[in-house]
């Protein structure tokens, strides 16, 4: 009986003496706790997904209490969470919920095939001979790596052309970094007039390869009232800052590549 | 004495270095040990907790364990090495703050890291009395950090070299380990 009792007391009372002094140290001498950064960690949605850049929630607001970060990073919040951030920290941000967004709009209807591409089912691999199998060498190539990466089901590949539906769009970012055409970029979810285009070729060679490629015309420029649209490399680019989504350019767009 | 002590120190660093010659702790020694700054720190928290250890650890086996309950070793010491590191992180976090963040997460890591159960267990194996126990927990953490420092630095080599694709990230990481591990072998017999 002792050489079991014996052991077990000596054991339990070492255990007993380790948790006392540790639940006493832990009482007296740790740190109260940091209500700010509390605050700030309450604030956040807790998913740890790593979409700014730090390592889960802790670390970001760990950053975002040091001054480090900027309070707007949290993808997956958005606003409400910017907003809330805002209140505990005392200063006024701006942040406006992202959507992802395909600058193309040349599907198999429209576009037109440098040659036929039967090789494994990828984009990226496809982009590796001549620049993919589409006459236009910015444009989409349609097999979808980016629906691959979305984890939220929020890409569909129709006719040869990936769209993303913005209600499903939790903006990750994962797609933009799966594009090897380099198409896929945020844009604020408001913003309701884009061009659908992503060509820098001249307005010929446009014309030859794809119906709804952005020629560089300037129509848009000119008809925009509130000067938010310029033409760079044959492209034209609409700012979301000054764009009032008021439709004038789409509707004077030949190519009707603004949507 | 003196002797004893300078034999049982340089022992621990070269002869019988924990991770290159007993192979304890080869976690850390893999995982923290790309750079240099990181793997001196992780060896000097190591130094630390294996002196504390060792210090608090002696006399509960000795009058408490020996000589019927000997095998209880293993539980009581994990048991102790525990509290301990979760105390020292309390107490360092509170007065030694600059410490603490050198220290980082390596601190708490070592909770569960083998080199310090195998030191505090080897020097009853070796029958060390107490002032030997404490210069051999020393001198085995030095032998830690040395080791640590050494590999750091052929890592840091390791990442600007060119390696073939097939060895690249840990293996090629095993093979300069156990090159270092075998130029320590060169120090076996020395001193007795």
């Amino acid at each position: 009986m002792e050489a079991i009792l014996i052991p077990v007391i000596i054991v339990a009372v070492i255990g007993l003496i380790a948790g006392l002094g540790l639940s006493l140290a832990g009482k007296y001498l740790s740190d109260p706790p940091d209500e700010k950064f509390e605050a700030i960690r309450e604030s956040l949605p807790g998913a740890n997904c790593g979409a700014c850049g730090y390592n889960g929630c802790d670390d970001y607001a760990n950053a975002v209490k040091n001054g480090i970060a900027k309070p707007d990073k949290c993808i997956p919040g958005g606003p409400t969470t910017a907003a809330a951030l805002s209140v505990v920290l005392g200063v006024e941000i701006e942040a406006e919920q992202k959507v992802a967004f395909i600058a193309c709009g040349g599907d198999c209807n429209k576009s037109k095939t440098k040659y036929n591409y039967s090789g494994i089912q990828s984009c990226s691999a496809a982009a590796a001979l001549y620049g993919g199998p589409m006459e236009c060498s910015f444009g989409c190539i349609g097999l979808g790596d980016c629906a691959s990466v979305c984890e939220y089901g929020g890409i569909t590949v129709t006719d040869n052309l990936a769209k993303i539906d913005p209600a499903l769009c939790r903006a990750c970012g994962k797609c933009i970094s799966a594009c090897p055409k380099k198409l896929i970029s945020f844009v604020p979810a408001s913003s309701k007039v884009k061009v659908l285009c992503h060509s820098n070729d001249k307005g010929a060679k446009v014309m030859k390869a794809c119906e709804a490629g952005c020629i560089g015309c300037t129509k848009c420029v000119k008809v925009c009232e509130f000067d938010a649209i310029k033409v760079e490399n044959f492209l034209a680019v609409i700012d979301p800052k000054k764009c009032t989504s008021c439709g004038k350019c789409k509707e004077v767009c030949p190519r009707g590549c603004i949507n | 004495m003196v002797s004893t002590i300078v034999s049982i120190i340089l022992a621990g660093m070269f002869t019988d270095n924990m991770v290159l010659s007993k192979f304890l702790g080869i976690c850390p020694f893999l995982g923290v040990s790309k750079k240099v700054g990181t793997a001196v720190s992780m060896g000097a928290a190591v130094t630390l907790v294996m002196v504390l250890a060792t210090a608090v650890t002696w006399p509960v086996c000795t009058y408490l364990l020996m000589p019927n309950f000997e095998y209880l070793q293993t539980v009581v010491f994990i048991l102790i090495i525990a509290a301990l590191v979760q105390l020292l992180e309390i107490i360092v976090k509170k007065f030694f703050k600059a410490l603490y963040n050198a220290f980082g997460i390596y601190l708490s890591l070592i909770t569960t890291n083998c080199a310090v159960l195998g030191i505090t267990i080897l020097n009853f194996t070796d029958g060390l009395n107490y002032v030997e126990s404490l210069f051999n927990a020393l001198g085995a953490g030095l032998g830690f950090t040395l080791a640590m420092f050494i590999f750091s630095g052929v890592r840091v080599r390791l990442e600007s070299s060119k390696i073939p694709k097939s060895l690249q990230g840990l293996p090629i990481t095993l093979i300069a380990a156990a090159l270092v591990s075998l130029s320590f072998m060169g120090f076996a017999g020395i001193g007795g």
